[in-house]
């Protein structure tokens, strides 16, 4: 059952030995403890356990462990280490976007999956980029603006 | 980073001090902890609505494996959680009154064969006929379960004259009858606890609002004294009442399978069996009978309030209390008798939900008040205004309103941002378009003199010789601000920077209990309490090292009677006025909100940002109660189990907020704050539900009303000008 995945985890290579249908969620949070990872719906609903994976935005609680192999993963451990990666957390902290702060760091996720590729976003284009991301303290507002915030301080 | 000028007024927006913990994945919620050797557990539940218990075959249990039942409580010990009441049992015994009840714990070191071993367990009932709606368990249907008529509590108030009286001069009595459903917290983080054993005393680790509720909660259970549990509070992601007694439910059988087991033992819910297995909104249903003159004006008013408890009262007799001291809005009427019952019935027990209460009401008297005055061709904004109450009116409960009531100050900004004037004349009924408007308040903190009779909230602050000041209380932070606004209220008294404050997630064994965090009182109460501290350690500031204590005193002149509900039930309100405005698919039925305005009094708010925060998410919470947050219960099974079919607001269903406040200083709070957490909640759903009806044209006494619904009403529903 167990098998050797090897993958790319926050610039790092890593590997583990594990049943390839455990879910990427646990591998991240048990085998690596990235706990900023976390689980919310357990079934791609909520965002809040949102990674990088090549690139892309995804939720792990629906990507088999196996799936990871030879890829890159990166989660807010990483993501909070690059330039704008530390500029959005920056933008939230002084925009007010944090509350109970669960749906945060997938948050953090979905406006780096956005704003990398467009630095500029309208307030529909965020809207749309965090559609995938429930929260349920903020009712949004000063999550959206917090990302504007941190466009405008990328320029 | 954190440094805050004290040259400011304390309005002025702070960053959070754990905004970047959490945005950065650092900040420790109780999932997120190793809790190492500690065994797992998973709860074994009842599978129907009523039943007595005839077998549970268990599968057989490998070495260290545990089964944990009632019969495990120790001689002594009871088998009751007392959250308020002490109905709610720990574990079912030979019966069982709800879908979802605890039965026992499966427990063991392996978290899949936890999970095997209870899919394996097969348990033997004598089914019996349930009853699950107000209806039902009026009608003690399957026979009464909780006294001779599954009442589980009442109350009656009364103001003016007799209403039978004045309804006989009166030109016509009308009745209507206003219905809310279930909600669920969806706090985006769902329970969890963890319990620890070591000579004799028990630490737990919860994901919770109120750490000293769960220790007083489950203490009986091992019959042991309280101080012998200590509960640590860890970082908690969303609780919206959802975390202030249900709790106690995870910790009471965690305590006793560490007694059992003499190890650590932990459970984590996932999210179906969270939404599936926990406590919600209270369903409503309000009554009301109103007596009128020839012109329309109100004569005098009847209401019966019933809530469905569910199978035990736990808190739920307050929540009535508090449901039905609200039932009058901002009105003052002349004549009132109110009287509410919370019915037994064989669900899920409800509880606490921001707002506790107050929103089924409120939401029944703007929705009862929207239709009288369309009755009467009247716009519902002037026959609403008619009725505003003021400083020194009477309340529903013979008190006097204390505090100056600025309704139209906020009124004209929620107007003018919103140009409601223009598109109410312009907005035809059943044009598709609408704009509606409701108003509200919350009473702040415990009613009456609970503060002072029940909560005797104490708070202390420690002076350190380095200048570094700790502040020791029970408040708990849950997303609110609350572990913000504290430290910066001292910071503000104490003239020292923000980071010389020291002031944790609450641990029992090191902090005095200053209450629940709950009720919007810890702003109000605990606030006021930490002011009073620092006042003090400034005062003696040049001394090495001291601690002080402060206690809640309740101000003379302010009568309460808890035993007839009379006098003043709360000294601060917190105000609000909502407008939303609609349009409203022909064809589809589909809702599209245009704007949203609010302006709210919470005295003089202590973080402008904070606030912010806190209107936008409770505004947007109470229209997905009255919109697409559809939870139904069918023989008490919740038949919404997922974040997939049970619809919560998402960024792009709902449009930027407008946002007002007014300065209205109130005397008894921290640099005049009161309470406002709940308030936000408490009026939106009842301005979209004034939209939405508007711009159907038809009259909506019942929510949620997602777009099948919308669609029902649009093809038969009742014009919203017919007579009641």
């Amino acid at each position: 059952m167990e098998t050797k995945i090897s993958f790319t985890l926050n610039g790092k290579k890593v590997s583990l030995s594990t049943d390839p249908l455990r879910r990427l969620l646990d591998v991240l949070r048990e085998d690596f403890g990235c706990t900023g990872v976390k689980e919310g719906c357990s079934e791609g609903e909520c965002g809040a356990c949102s990674v990088m994976f090549n690139g892309r935005m995804v939720t792990p609680c629906l990507i088999p462990a196996g799936a990871a192999d030879k890829q890159e993963i990166m989660t807010i451990e990483g993501v909070r280490e690059t330039e704008l990666g530390a500029r959005i957390v920056q933008a939230f902290a002084d925009g007010g976007a944090v509350q109970c702060g669960y749906c945060i760091p997938g948050m953090v996720i979905a406006a780096y999956n956005l704003l990398q590729d467009n630095p500029d976003p309208t307030d529909d284009e965020i809207r749309l980029g965090i559609s995938g991301n429930i929260c349920r303290c903020t009712g949004y507002d000063l999550i959206v603006e917090s990302i504007k915030l941190a466009a405008r301080r990328g320029k | 980073m954190i440094s805050e000028d004290m040259t400011r007024d304390i309005s002025r927006a702070m960053r959070r001090l754990d905004a970047v913990d959490k945005s950065e994945g650092r900040s420790k919620y109780v999932s997120d902890y190793d809790f190492e050797d500690c065994l797992w557990a998973r709860m074994v539940r009842s599978g129907i609505s009523r039943g007595k218990i005839k077998n549970i075959k268990l599968p057989e249990l490998p070495e260290g494996y545990y089964w944990v039942s009632y019969k495990d409580i120790p001689e002594g010990g009871h088998n009751y959680l007392h959250m308020i009441a002490t109905d709610w049992k720990c574990f079912a015994d030979d019966h069982v009154l709800y879908v979802g009840e605890t039965i026992g714990l499966i427990v063991g070191p392996d978290k899949t064969k936890v999970e095997d071993l209870r899919d394996q367990i097969e348990i033997e009932y004598e089914e019996q006929e349930s009853a699950n709606t107000i209806d039902e368990g009026i009608a003690c249907k399957g026979g009464a379960f909780i006294n001779d008529n599954n009442i589980h509590c009442h109350l009656k108030l009364e103001t003016g004259e007799n209403v039978d009286h004045v309804f006989k001069r009166c030109d016509k009595v009308v009745e209507e009858t206003i219905e809310t459903g279930y909600q669920e917290h969806v706090y985006l983080e769902t329970n969890g606890a963890c319990c620890i054993p070591e000579n004799g005393t028990y630490t737990i680790y919860a994901s919770a609002q109120c750490p000293f509720y769960i220790r007083k909660s489950i203490a009986p259970v091992l019959n042991i004294d309280p101080e012998k549990i200590v509960v640590r509070q860890t970082v908690t992601g969303g609780a919206f009442g959802g975390k202030e007694h249900f709790p106690d439910v995870l910790c009471g059988p965690l305590l006793l399978a560490a007694y059992k087991t003499g190890k650590g033992v932990k459970m984590f819910f996932d999210r179906e069996e969270d939404i599936e297995n926990s406590v919600k909104r209270h369903p409503s249903k309000v009554v009301f009978r109103t007596g009128l003159d020839k012109d329309g004006n109100i004569l005098a008013m009847d209401s019966k309030v019933y809530y469905n408890v569910g199978a035990y009262l736990a808190s739920s007799y307050v929540v009535l209390q508090r449901g039905c001291f609200h039932v009058t809005g901002c009105y003052e009427f002349p004549n009132m008798r109110t009287e509410g019952f919370g019915v037994a019935t064989n669900n899920f027990p409800s509880c606490a939900f921001r707002g506790f209460g107050a929103p089924q009401t409120l939401f029944a008297i703007e929705t009862h008040m929207c239709h009288l005055a369309e009755m009467y061709g009247i716009d519902p904004l002037e026959y609403k205004s008619r009725y505003f109450i003021k400083q020194g009116d009477n309340t529903s409960t013979n008190g006097k309103v204390v505090e100056k009531v600025m309704i139209p100050e906020m009124l004209e900004q929620v107007l003018t941002a919103s140009d409601y004037r223009r598109k109410a004349g312009e907005y035809a009924y059943g044009s598709g378009k609408g704009i509606g408007i409701a108003f509200y308040n919350h009473g702040g903190a415990f009613t009456g003199n609970g503060e002072q009779a029940i909560i005797k909230a104490k708070c202390r602050m420690h002076k350190y010789p380095d200048g570094t000041v700790e502040i020791l209380n029970s408040q708990t932070e849950m997303g609110q601000g609350f572990h913000t606004i504290i430290p910066k209220i001292a910071a503000h008294v104490l003239g020292i920077p923000v980071d010389k404050i020291i002031y944790k997630d609450p641990d029992t064994s090191r902090v005095p209990d200053s209450g629940p965090t709950a009720a919007s009182r810890s702003t109000m109460i605990v606030g006021r309490l930490v002011e009073k501290a620092a006042l003090q350690v400034k005062e003696r500031w040049n001394e090495e090292e001291f601690e002080v204590e402060t206690h809640y005193e309740h101000p003379d002149g302010y009568p309460w009677d808890q035993s007839t509900f009379q006098g003043y039930a709360y000294l601060g309100y917190g105000w609000g006025v909502c407008v939303v405005e609609v349009e409203v698919d022909p064809c589809t039925g589909e809702v599209t909100t245009k704007g949203i305005w609010s302006s709210h009094d919470g005295g003089h708010l202590i973080d402008e940002l904070i606030v912010h925060g806190q209107v936008n998410g409770g505004v947007l919470q109470g229209i997905g109660w009255a919109s697409t947050e559809v939870m139904q219960n069918v023989k008490g099974h919740f038949k919404q189990t997922s974040m997939s079919d049970y619809i919560v607001p998402t960024s792009m269903d709902y449009p930027k907020q407008e946002c007002f406040f007014v300065e209205n200083p109130y005397e008894w709070g921290p640099f005049g704050a009161k309470g406002l957490g709940e308030l936000v909640f408490n009026g939106s759903g009842a301005a979209y539900i004034d939209a939405l009806s508007r711009a159907i044209g038809k009259r909506i006494s019942s929510i949620p009303c997602p777009t099948e619904q919308v669609m029902l009403y649009m093809l038969e529903g009742k014009d919203i000008e017919e007579a009641l």
